[in-house]
């Protein structure tokens, strides 16, 4: 459904963030430490997309969107939404564009305001960006969005408030929010993770509903590689603030060009008793982003790795149609995983 | 041989709207060696069953009735220094949820654990000391990091230094609350592993409490879904999981993404866990079940075996199971 236009363009974007220096390093004067969050991390998101940034905790995700909302300005590279880059814009020249990207919170229970009603919560921002120029029309817009979520009949829910309602009917409050707006692209950091998992689909199946009868894009930030194969389009995997693997998400979920990306599908357990236990193929722990690995940032925990891997660091590359990983053996790693190995043919690392 | 036998548990906590059940007649044994998950929503009361099994409870909660024998010795009965001496820590431990959140900040990893030894134990300070160290090993932390203190420690080792402690005086049963939330998928893994080889090597029996069904799946012998304080469906997990015969066990299933599988839609559970204070007459899950009819509401259902070792509390189970059946 989603057609060539693009709505979010990232590009070659780098954050870096200082390190705050203790007594004795300020008066030593040594040089401060940079934390490289993100590290020259591109892609688009189309219209009508939904498009999932996965990796474990300090991968650099969260740092993407809250860029890519203008929370924080990038240290090098630029975003640009429908064209114009908005990471040079003034405060003031930006305000026109904040409407149109929005933002879902991970937990619902701290992102909305207790002592708010819903209509209040929802109808804030139309206020704020002077949308409204009545309460009338206030009411009609906040109505019609808390619709778009079922959350309804609305008129049953405008005078509530949030401790009334399930963690759930929470979240849905802060689509809705988002929604009334009138984005044309949500950004939803981790938007499920903190509720119930038979509540999950109800949020997960609004969210996907209102890119259908909207055409609005999203920007998922997830950590559960599972649920992005059945809600992601275009999924990209993120190690030490690089994006190591991109393609379509069940593509890239079912059989990686990238070691990592195998590493975390590998440990995802199955609600099974009977299919295969979890598996820890990457050795060790996720690196500092202080100072990341020389060569690839993976190579210290990969199965595959060679001497080539600590020297050279290897783009992202299109490695099959729609495909792109960063990686020096992607083609022999994919053959590997492929024969249901976990390590190079030839070694002994199938299960 | 049954470690632990629990009959008839009820634990009511009071509260000025009234009494809420959180655990409502829980009844099960469980042998050694064996691992038993115990699955459900968040206010099913599966972290309240958790704390009563410990007799760890607040001042405003009572066990009402109910056994709950460990070794043949039923812990309600005893007193409360009876249970501290003799049954908590060296017969039932546990990895409290959060446990990475457990350590005291501002000692020693290693010292805490020794701590925990000597405050249970007759032993020596160098005997705790060299227990700490092996601990450490059994748990695949390298013991040169006895020093270090929690903040240089990840999430994950933490978590294992939480496990290492509660397994300090061999306890024969090792209750794990959420074990593996708020870590990665790599790190959960690891955790998982370490559980499942701690229970080949140790023989010792297992009740891990979670919401992810997927978690209980790796390692559980056997599987109990909680609903509103009760089991609704227990038995061997293998039967659970491939032919699940209660609906609310069957929405749980299906809210779920699995990886191996093709793109496929989500269904959620409908509504939301009841008021625990005056829960719904009958079936606790009729207001939010498919198949729910005048009966549901009108009679509870009890517990019953639908097949060898396989136990749910539904009136339809038949009609479940014979759909189940057809291609």
């Amino acid at each position: 459904m989603s057609d060539d236009e693009v709505v979010l363009k990232i590009d070659h974007l780098t954050k870096y963030f200082s390190v705050r220096k203790s007594f004795l390093q300020a008066l030593s004067r040594s040089a401060s430490q940079m934390v490289h969050a993100v590290d020259d991390v591109s892609f688009e998101v189309k219209k009508g997309e939904v498009f999932g940034l996965a990796g474990e905790s300090g991968s650099g995700k969260t740092t993407v969107v809250r860029t890519a909302l203008m929370l924080t300005r990038p240290t090098s590279g630029s975003i640009l939404f429908k064209g114009q880059d908005i990471s040079r814009m003034s405060q003031r020249m930006l305000k026109k564009y904040r409407p149109k990207i929005q933002i879902v919170f991970q937990d619902p229970y701290e992102s909305v305001n207790p002592r708010m009603t819903i209509f209040e919560i929802v109808s804030e921002g139309l206020y704020v960006n002077r949308l409204v120029s009545s309460r009338a029309e206030a009411i009609d817009k906040v109505t019609k969005a808390l619709r778009d979520v079922q959350l309804t009949p609305p008129e049953e829910y405008i005078n509530r408030h949030p401790h009334e309602l399930s963690g759930g009917q929470r979240q849905r409050v802060a689509i809705a929010r988002a929604l009334v707006l009138d984005p044309e692209i949500v950004l939803a950091d981790e938007p499920v993770s903190m509720l119930d998992v038979s509540i999950r689909a109800e949020v997960i199946n609004v969210l996907l509903a209102i890119r259908q009868k909207r055409g609005i894009s999203i920007l998922m930030v997830t950590h559960d590689l599972a649920l992005s194969k059945d809600v992601v389009d275009e999924l990209a995997i993120m190690y030490v603030g690089k994006i190591v693997e991109k393609g379509p998400a069940q593509q890239v979920v079912s059989i990686p060009y990238h070691p990592y990306t195998h590493a975390l599908t590998a440990a995802v357990p199955v609600p099974d008793p009977e299919a295969p236990k979890v598996r820890v193929l990457a050795k060790g722990e996720i690196p500092t982003n202080i100072s990341p690995p020389s060569g690839c940032r993976f190579h210290p925990r990969c199965p595959f790795a060679q001497a080539v891997c600590a020297e050279k660091e290897p783009p992202l590359e299109e490695v099959a149609p729609g495909r792109f990983a960063a990686c020096h053996f992607s083609k022999e790693v994919h053959e590997a995983f492929s024969k249901g190995l976990d390590g190079p043919v030839g070694s002994n690392a199938a299960f | 041989m049954a470690v632990l036998e629990v009959k008839g548990l009820r634990m009511y906590y009071a509260t000025t709207e009234g009494e809420v059940k959180a655990v409502d007649g829980i009844d099960f044994e469980l042998n050694e060696g064996e691992v038993l998950g115990i699955a459900g929503e968040s206010g099913c009361g599966k972290s309240s069953l958790a704390t009563t099994l410990l007799k760890l409870l607040p001042k405003n909660a009572t066990i009402k009735e109910g056994k709950l024998m460990v070794d043949g010795q039923d812990m309600i009965q005893m007193p409360d220094a009876v249970v501290r001496r003799d049954v908590r820590w060296t017969k039932v431990a546990m990895v409290p949820q959060g446990a990475m959140n457990s350590l005291n900040p501002v000692f020693r990893v290693g010292d805490q654990i020794t701590e925990a030894i000597l405050a249970h134990s007759e032993m020596s300070k160098s005997e705790a000391k060299a227990r700490t160290a092996e601990l450490f090993r059994l748990v695949g932390i390298d013991p040169s990091r006895y020093r270090v203190y929690p903040h240089e420690f990840s999430g994950g080792m933490k978590q294992r230094a939480m496990i290492a402690m509660a397994l300090a005086l061999q306890p024969k049963v090792l209750l794990a609350d959420e074990p593996t939330t708020a870590l990665d998928v790599v790190v959960q893994a690891g955790i998982i592993r370490l559980l499942i080889s701690l229970k080949e090597e140790l023989k010792m029996a297992i009740i891990l409490i979670s919401h992810d069904l997927a978690l209980v799946a790796q390692m559980s012998d056997k599987t109990a879904i909680m609903y509103a304080g009760k089991f609704v469906e227990y038995g061997p997990s293998k039967r659970v999981y491939a032919s699940a015969l209660h609906p609310y066990t069957l929405g749980l299933l299906r809210a779920f993404a699995d990886i191996r599988k093709p793109k496929q839609e989500l269904v959620s559970v409908p509504g939301s866990p009841p008021d625990l204070v005056n829960p719904p007459s009958g079936c606790r899950f009729n207001p939010r079940c498919p198949y729910a009819e005048e009966v549901c509401r009108e009679k509870e259902p009890p517990l019953q075996e639908a097949e060898e070792g396989h136990f749910v509390a539904c009136h339809f189970w038949r009609e479940i199971q014979a759909r189940g059946k057809q291609p």
